[in-house]
């Protein structure tokens, strides 16, 4: 036999990179790993994002439950139903485009929100309830 | 009919044998349609074009996995030799398969995929629709259950069809393919026999040919308005009702059975 003996074309992972078991899933490689996304993944992924509300019984709001990716506003919707009402969470389903909310932003959470903080008339908490009201 | 398929079982005597053994044979071709589908399109878990793709062809072979659970069952129920649902499932072979062949085909890619749901579930909506009516209570139970399911699998291709029809060039080319793929396979649907005639005139079953003026024309109005153009084909396959069927019907049961007879009686 002169063929020589089998060599892989690439050395294996354990054997040249360093590995940690952190996050329990065994052991990963911390080194040579790509950490930017393929181009081909990013062609595919082409689809908007849509915000998806699910009313859960007749009476109640519509509630955020999630996001997903669609073509469009109808294939949206039954998107939804496939991955939010499988278990017979909802009776009513909202899509919006992700991008056609305006949000509040992190940095104003201050001016926002904190001025509410030390203001606790606010709460309907300094009124004595008569006696005899029942339910409230 | 007014006495249960059960209580014919038990008493030979009335002749009785012959309608429960009749009936079991067209719940287990009703139920074999259904399995080999669920088991088509769990070919694609893990490996559709969008992950929001996966969880809805997901869905709906798990639909069909139920309606064969409960065809399949009753078939079991009314042969009365003591088979269930798993041991129709995995221990029969393949000539013992009643599903037409259009069941069986590969997934293919997504356009061979959507046009085969697009005419099988336009098939079984208008085919459980009038099981819906059965004069067995069971078949028509099991119909009441599966055609709001169907629905949903009819307008998942429909939407399909249309987008991938009236795309992009590229679409158009491939959806066209596929439903000239699958349409060698769709006379089959509604091609009657002897037993199933003979179980349409007791009210039992729905014989095929009566539904395809309807599939049709649901079809029809799809690849219209989705661009696409109805394949024109001599070629007919057939022979899945009596047992005939393609030559990667052997992988496929090797695949879904190969567990069950490697490990007899096992369970989670």
């Amino acid at each position: 036999m002169t063929e020589p003996p089998f060599e892989p074309a690439e050395p294996t992972l354990a054997g040249t990179q360093d590995l940690t078991a952190a996050g329990g899933h065994g052991a990963v490689p911390t080194s040579g790993v790509p950490t930017e996304q393929a181009p081909a993944a990013a062609a595919r992924r082409e689809w908007p994002l849509w915000e998806v509300f699910v009313r859960a019984k007749r009476g109640l709001s519509h509630v955020h439950v999630g996001s997903l990716h669609a073509p469009d506003a109808a294939m949206a919707v039954r998107n939804a139903r496939d991955l939010y009402t499988r278990r017979q969470e909802g009776v009513s389903i909202w899509v919006l485009p992700a991008g056609q909310i305006t949000a509040s932003s992190p940095d104003e959470k201050d001016a926002f929100f904190e001025p509410a903080g030390d203001k606790i008339y606010r709460h309907p908490t300094f009124y004595d309830v008569p006696e005899g009201v029942e339910h409230l | 009919m007014t006495s249960s398929p059960r209580a014919e079982l038990s008493d030979p005597v009335r002749a009785g044998a012959t309608t429960a053994s009749d009936t079991s044979e067209y719940a287990l071709r009703l139920g074999d349609d259904a399995l080999v589908y669920a088991q088509r399109l769990g070919g694609w878990i893990a490996a559709a074009p969008q992950l929001e793709e996966d969880v809805a062809l997901g869905n709906i072979a798990l639909d069909q996995l139920g309606q064969a659970r409960a065809f399949l069952t009753y078939a079991g129920e009314l042969e009365g030799a003591g088979r269930d649902e798993d041991a129709l499932a995995y221990l029969r072979g393949e000539r013992d398969f009643l599903n037409a062949q259009i069941f069986e085909l590969p997934r293919g890619d997504f356009a061979d995929t959507t046009a085969r749901m697009l005419v099988v579930a336009a098939y079984q909506f208008e085919l459980y629709t009038d099981l819906q009516a059965s004069t067995d209570p069971t078949l028509a139970a099991v119909a009441a259950k599966a055609v709001k399911e169907v629905d949903y699998h009819r307008d998942h291709a429909t939407q399909w069809t249309l987008r991938l029809g009236d795309g992009t060039e590229e679409s158009h080319r491939r959806m066209q393919r596929g439903l000239d793929d699958v349409w060698p396979y769709v006379p089959e649907l509604f091609e009657s026999d002897e037993l199933v005639r003979r179980l349409a005139d007791s009210g039992v079953a729905v014989d095929p040919p009566t539904v395809d003026a309807r599939v049709t024309a649901y079809v029809d109005a799809v690849l219209a308005e989705a661009t696409l153009t109805r394949p024109e084909t001599n070629v007919r396959h057939t022979g899945g009702r009596r047992g005939l069927h393609t030559e990667t019907m052997g992988y496929l049961l090797a695949e879904m059975q190969h567990l069950a007879r490697s490990h007899p009686g096992a369970s989670w």
